[in-house]
C-alpha cells in the first residue's frame, strides 16, 4: 500500500518537474474540448435562438428531443460516432476513427444538445420580456436574434460552461473514438481510467489534481463574468 | 422641419379584439388627429393598454380597420411611430446603447446614431448617464430613458402607456415637460394615464373606455364639464362600478 506522502509528493515532482508526458496529455485535452465546444456554440447559440424564436410544425416535439439529449449517455453516443467512423461506416472512407478529430466530434455532439436547450430557454424567457420593444422597432422574430444573443451574454457565458463540464468530465464517448493511444489519442480523463486500473496512482492523481484546478480556474472566471452581468442586468 | 404630409388622421372603426370567445376591445369609431394630445382614460382593465397595442400594430385584431390619411407601406408607417410601454423595457446595456440599438433598427447609419443618441441624451438630461447600465437606473430615469428612446426614432406618431404611473410628483412633472416639448416639435401623442390632473392639464381629447369599449370621445372641457355618458359620470367622480 502506498503513504500518502509518497502519493503527494511523487504528484507534486510530476507537476513540477513537468515531463513532456504529462504536458502534452493535459494540452491534448484542452485542445479537443476547447475545439469542440467553440463549435458547438457556433451552431449551438443561433440555433437555440432560432428554436426559442421560430415557430414551426413539430416545434414542441424538437424541444423534447433536444432536451433528452442533453441527458445522453456518452458511451451510447461514442458507440454511434464510432460505427460512423469505422472502415466499414458511412464516414468510414474519412479515416477519422483514433484520431483527435474523432474524439472532438463526439464531444461537439454531447456539447451540442447542452448549449442548444439551454440558449432556447435562456432566449425565449428574454423575448417575453423584450417582445413589445423589439417588434415596436420593426425587428420581426428572426431580425430580433442578433439582439437577444447579445443582451443573455452573461447567461450564455454560464450555458457555454455547463457545455465545456460536460466535455471535459467526459470519458467513455472519446476513450471508444479516440482509442486512448499514447501520446496521441490520450487525454486527461482516459489516462485517468487507465493509469487507475493500472494501479500508477501518482499519475492519476497529478493528472486528477491539474484537471480539477484548471476546472477551478473556469468557473473562477465564470463567477467574475456572472457578477459584471449582474450589474448589467440591474439587480437581478 | 418635420414632413408636413403626415399620415393622420388615423381613423379606426369597428375594432374588436376577441380572445377565447371574450370581447377584450370595442371601438366602433376612433379619430386620432394630427399635432393633438390624445389622453385614453379608464379604470383598470377597461381595455387601454389594448387599444395602443391594436393602434401601433403590436396586436392584430380580430375584426375592423386601422387606417392613415395617406396610404403608406406597412414598413413607413411603422417607422413614422412609436411607443413606450407601461412597463419600460430597458436593454441590458447602457443607456447610450439602449439609444444607438433603437437607432440601428430604425436603419440609421452608424455615427449618426450617435449624434443622434448625444443629442438626445442632452436635451433630456441623460448626458451625465450615458455609460451605466440602463438597468440600474431609478424608475424615473428609466421612463425618461424610454421616452426618450422613442423621441430620437423622430416618429409622427407617439403612444406611451401610463408614462407617469408609479413616479413622484417631481418625476411625474419631469416626464410631463418632456412630453410638451414633444408636442411643441409636432409629435403627436396618444397616452394612457390614470392621473385625472394630468389628463385635465395635457389633454386636448379625451378617449374613455369602460369594459373593453370606447364610450366617450371628446374634447377635454366638455369630458370634464358634463360627461356624457353615466360611465363616465362614475369614473369622474370616484364611484367604484363596473
Ligand atoms: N393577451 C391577453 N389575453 C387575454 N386577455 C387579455 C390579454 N391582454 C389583455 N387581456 C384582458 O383585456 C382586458 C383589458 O386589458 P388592458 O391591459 O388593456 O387594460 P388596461 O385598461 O390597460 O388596464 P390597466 O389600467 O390596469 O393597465 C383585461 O381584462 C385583460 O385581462
Ligand atoms: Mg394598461
Amino acid at each position: 500500500m502506498l503513504q500518502d506522502a509518497t502519493i503527494l509528493s511523487s504528484v507534486l515532482s510530476m507537476i513540477g518537474g513537468g515531463g513532456g508526458r504529462l504536458l502534452e496529455i493535459v494540452l491534448l485535452s484542452l485542445g479537443v474540448t476547447i475545439t469542440a465546444v467553440s463549435f458547438a456554440g457556433l451552431v449551438g447559440l443561433p440555433l437555440g435562438a432560432g428554436l426559442a424564436l421560430a415557430r414551426f410544425p413539430g416545434r414542441t416535439i424538437v424541444i423534447v428531443l433536444v432536451n433528452t439529449l442533453m441527458g445522453f449517455p456518452p458511451v451510447v453516443a461514442g458507440l454511434a460516432i464510432f460505427l460512423l467512423l469505422s472502415r466499414s461506416g458511412p464516414l468510414g472512407g474519412l479515416g477519422l476513427l483514433f484520431t483527435p478529430k474523432a474524439m472532438m466530434i463526439a464531444q461537439f455532439v454531447l456539447v451540442l444538445p447542452i448549449v442548444v436547450a439551454l440558449t432556447r430557454q435562456t432566449i425565449e424567457d428574454l423575448w417575453t420580456e423584450y417582445q413589445d420593444h423589439l417588434t415596436s422597432l420593426g425587428a420581426g422574430r428572426l431580425g430580433s436574434i442578433p439582439t437577444l444573443l447579445w443582451d443573455a451574454r452573461f447567461s450564455l457565458v454560464t450555458t457555454m460552461l455547463a457545455g465545456l463540464g460536460r466535455a471535459s468530465a467526459e470519458v467513455g464517448a472519446i476513450l471508444i473514438v479516440g482509442g486512448n493511444i499514447a501520446g496521441f489519442t490520450r487525454t486527461m480523463t482516459t489516462s485517468i481510467a487507465l493509469e487507475t486500473s493500472k494501479g500508477d496512482l501518482p499519475l492519476a492523481m497529478a493528472l486528477g489534481v491539474i484537471l480539477m484546478s484548471l476546472t477551478l480556474a473556469i468557473n473562477g472566471l465564470a463567477y467574475g463574468i456572472s457578477r459584471v452581468g449582474a450589474r448589467f442586468s440591474g439587480k437581478s | 422641419m418635420r414632413d408636413t404630409t403626415s399620415l393622420l388622421p388615423l381613423v379606426v372603426r369597428d375594432l374588436r379584439l376577441e380572445k377565447d370567445g371574450r370581447v377584450l376591445l370595442d371601438v366602433p369609431v376612433a379619430r386620432i388627429q394630427n399635432r393633438k394630445r390624445n389622453v385614453v382614460l379608464g379604470p383598470n382593465g377597461a381595455g387601454k393598454t389594448l387599444f395602443l397595442k391594436l393602434c401601433h400594430g403590436l396586436v392584430p385584431p380580430t375584426a375592423g380597420s386601422i387606417e392613415y390619411t395617406s396610404p403608406r407601406p406597412a414598413s413607413e408607417i411603422r417607422r413614422r411611430q412609436a411607443m413606450v410601454f407601461q412597463k419600460p423595457v430597458m436593454l441590458r446595456r447602457s443607456v447610450r446603447a439602449n439609444f444607438t440599438h433603437a437607432l440601428a433598427m430604425a436603419g440609421v447609419g452608424w455615427s449618426e446614431r450617435r449624434r443622434i443618441a448625444a443629442e438626445t441624451m442632452a436635451q433630456f438630461g441623460l448626458a451625465s448617464l450615458a455609460d451605466v447600465p440602463a438597468r440600474v437606473l431609478s424608475g424615473g430615469e428609466q421612463q425618461r430613458l424610454a421616452i426618450a428612446r422613442a423621441a430620437s426614432l423622430n416618429p409622427d406618431l407617439l403612444f406611451l402607456d401610463e408614462p407617469t404611473s408609479s413616479l413622484d410628483p417631481t418625476a411625474s412633472h419631469q416626464i410631463e415637460d418632456m412630453l410638451e416639448i414633444l408636442y411643441e416639435r409636432g409629435v403627436t401623442l396618444v397616452l394612457t394615464t390614470h392621473d385625472l390632473g394630468l389628463a385635465r392639464r395635457f389633454a386636448d381629447v379625451i378617449f374613455f373606455f369602460h369594459n373593453g369599449r370606447l364610450v366617450e370621445e371628446s374634447d377635454t372641457q366638455s369630458f370634464f364639464n358634463n360627461p356624457k355618458t353615466v360611465e363616465a359620470q362614475a369614473f369622474l367622480e370616484h364611484r367604484l362600478f363596473w
